[in-house]
């Protein structure tokens, strides 16, 4: 049997599996083009124009991202405030994956500024009309927030005797500061949009937007958790029972009904049922949204299906899809010409060049902290890999024969 | 101060567009960057202001339309800005640009009902640009650069008040004329106010409602700091009441421990 060769450098651990050679030419290929854009400007690396000036690094990487990273503060908010102990056990790698979201969408928004050696101005030159102000504070001082509260986890293993117990004293306050910003800044990226009302398609401006991007957020988050167990059971053998994932994921299910009841008042309270079935790209795309990413979801979550893993799965794929599209249909299919905008190869080679270095050091993190249950012990879950791997490899074989 | 522009009066001579550049010392060479569907060509970077052609709709009349910023009452662009690089200037009531403060994350772009400010997509270090009413000229006492070089009258500066009361007077006396001035309600008003003897829909005016769009933002975050507040003291409250249970609950199994003990 192959194993992964795992480097212990100076007592850390470095896993080399072919994906992750992969994915650090994806980051190199990043770096090299974040290094051409910061000198540069936009013009050879993205497709922006001035009819189309948001693209798929706000709308993706930073609308996404940060819905993405949802599931951190739900899950906080269900074990420590409402006390469902259970849930006490996805805790750690819902934060950690949320604290990657929020640096990975702060590197987004820090290349997506044109005179990016001005990103310091509204903390001195305060904007304070604008939604974007208190998105820009919230967003900066809950990735603090976080990354304070992921100094818990560190430091368990270095600098233990001198930091850790000061940690774990301020972290009580540490939890309710880190569920006051993410509240409020989630429903401010969708205050964002309320200033774009003479330009976005009727479907998708409400004065609920604040309202939508909070519940979904909240929905997301909990479906998001539900894949990134299951990524980290195959990858790691980490088995997290499934009545703790489906308890998790109903209550954020809840959440999505209460905001299809608010997305059906608003189509009654405007009389827009005309733009639903109007039969242009926008109406199409919005009955694609509410189709596949609630409608089909909620159905399967109430349905026997749930009580099966392939169905809850196939639950929380929809629901990222729903979301990840409501974010983009928010930005592009409601504001901008149809097919006048496609990002540019710049733009995607640095989106996934993100995502692999969140995957890089996930995947690092968790091989050398104890995040997914169990301390760092690395070997065993690597070639627990490996065998569901070539188990894979063996029934594919089976199956051709 | 605003500005009344007399679509009848125009007679298309690129006068005004001319004295823009060179007062604000824009590239005359550079291309234009964005031209619309019918050929004319729209605002960018080095065009603060372009004239655009109409030919009515049933081509029978020809009508030149300015196009620039409007200098709303109440801009979105300078609200939507969270580091004050657009502001409002009270005196002049012009809309004017910061580059200095300006972080580059184009909110104004996509904020503005009009799509007016562009950006400097060339640049290392990019811009946005924008009409700024000339504040300098303008806070001397002068009208805007176009508005000096207008030689047809199509164009007149003066207080808005004033200008307005003329406008209606212009289409009152005339039958000609449509009964709109377009900017003095739309979003919330503007400095630069448009009459016309063709519907405004015609010359590529878009069609926008009354009410400010800022007014959705304010009335927004006017309710956060109070949400948050509540949201707050919820969630320190339920923390401490979990806190306290703990505590209990620990103290009770100390106690037993001690009975048995």
């Amino acid at each position: 049997m192959k194993v992964y060769k795992c480097f212990r450098i100076l007592g850390w651990d470095f896993t080399i599996t072919p994906v992750r050679f992969v994915l650090t030419g994806l980051v190199a290929l990043m770096v090299a083009t974040v290094v051409l854009r910061l000198l540069t400007g936009f013009q050879y690396v993205t497709n922006l124009t001035d009819e189309t000036p948001w693209g798929m690094w706000i709308a993706f990487d930073v609308m996404c991202g940060v819905a993405l990273a949802g599931g951190g503060y739900s899950t906080a908010l269900l074990v420590s405030i409402f006390q469902y102990k259970e849930f006490h056990v996805v805790a750690r790698g819902a934060l950690l994956t949320s604290l990657l979201g929020y640096i990975l969408v702060m590197a987004g928004l820090f290349l997506d500024i044109g005179q990016w050696f001005n990103f310091w101005r509204p903390f001195v030159s305060w904007g304070y009309t604008s939604v974007l102000f208190e998105v820009f504070w919230c967003i900066s001082i809950y990735t603090t927030v976080l990354s304070i509260e992921f100094f818990e986890i560190i430091t368990e293993r270095i600098l233990r005797k001198k930091l850790h117990r000061y940690i774990v004293k301020i972290l009580p306050v540490l939890v309710v500061i880190g569920l006051i910003f993410p509240v409020m800044h989630q429903s401010s990226l969708g205050g964002l949009f309320l200033i774009m009302k003479e330009r976005m398609f009727p479907l998708w401006w409400s004065e609920f937007l604040p309202l939508y991007f909070l519940l979904s957020s909240f929905f997301i988050g909990s479906a998001m958790v539900t894949i990134e167990t299951t990524l980290a059971k195959t990858a790691y053998g980490h088995e997290i029972p499934h009545n703790i994932m489906l308890k998790l994921t109903r209550v954020g299910a809840g959440m999505m009904f209460v905001y299809l009841l608010l997305k059906l008042y608003d189509l009654f309270e405007k009389h827009e049922w005309n733009y639903v079935f109007q039969g242009t790209l926008q109406s199409n795309m919005y009955c694609v949204e509410m189709l596949f990413g609630i409608l089909i979801p909620l159905v399967i979550i109430v349905s026997p299906l749930s009580k099966k893993r392939g169905g809850l799965l196939t639950y929380a794929t929809l629901t990222v899809f729903g979301v990840i599209l409501n974010r983009l249909n928010c930005v592009f299919t409601s504001m901008y010409e149809s097919g006048s905008y496609f990002p540019g190869i710049g733009e995607i080679i640095v989106s996934v060049g993100l995502i692999s270095l969140g995957v890089l050091i996930y995947c690092f993190l968790v091989e050398n902290f104890n995040i997914i249950g169990n301390e760092r012990a690395v070997q065993v879950k690597i070639d627990k890999d490996k065998d569901i791997k070539n188990l894979i490899w063996a029934l594919l074989r089976t199956k051709r024969r | 101060m605003a500005v009344l522009v007399d679509i009848t009066k125009c007679i298309g001579c690129e006068g005004c567009t001319v004295a823009c550049k060179r007062y604000n010392n824009l590239n005359f060479k550079a291309k234009p960057r964005n031209v619309k569907d019918d050929d004319n060509v729209e605002l960018d970077d080095n065009r603060w202001t372009v004239i655009q052609e109409f030919h009515g709709e049933k081509n029978d009349k020809l009508r030149f339309v300015k196009k620039q910023c409007l200098h709303c009452k109440e801009p979105a662009c300078a609200s939507a800005c969270f580091s004050k690089a657009i502001q409002k200037d009270e005196k002049t009531g012009a809309v004017v640009y910061y580059p200095d403060l300006c972080v580059g994350c184009r909110y104004c772009l996509v904020a503005c009902p009009y799509s007016i400010p562009k950006y400097q997509w060339n640049e290392q270090f990019p811009q946005v640009s924008k009409c700024q009413m000339c504040s300098e000229r303008v806070s001397k006492g002068d009208a805007p650069a176009c508005v000096s070089a207008c030689t047809t009258g199509a164009l007149m500066s003066g207080d808005r008040d004033e200008l307005l009361k003329k406008a209606h007077e212009i289409i009152n006396s005339d039958s000609r004329y449509i009964n709109h001035v377009y900017g003095e309600h739309e979003v919330g008003g503007a400095e630069w106010l448009y009459i016309s003897d063709v519907p405004f829909e015609e010359l590529g005016f878009k069609d926008v409602s009354n009410v400010p769009v800022t007014s959705y933002t304010k009335s927004y975050l006017s309710k956060v700091p109070g949400l948050a507040a509540c949201w707050a003291l919820f969630l320190s409250g339920i923390a401490f009441y979990n806190y306290r249970v703990d505590k209990n609950r620990k103290s009770h199994d100390d106690d037993d421990q001690d009975k048995e003990g």
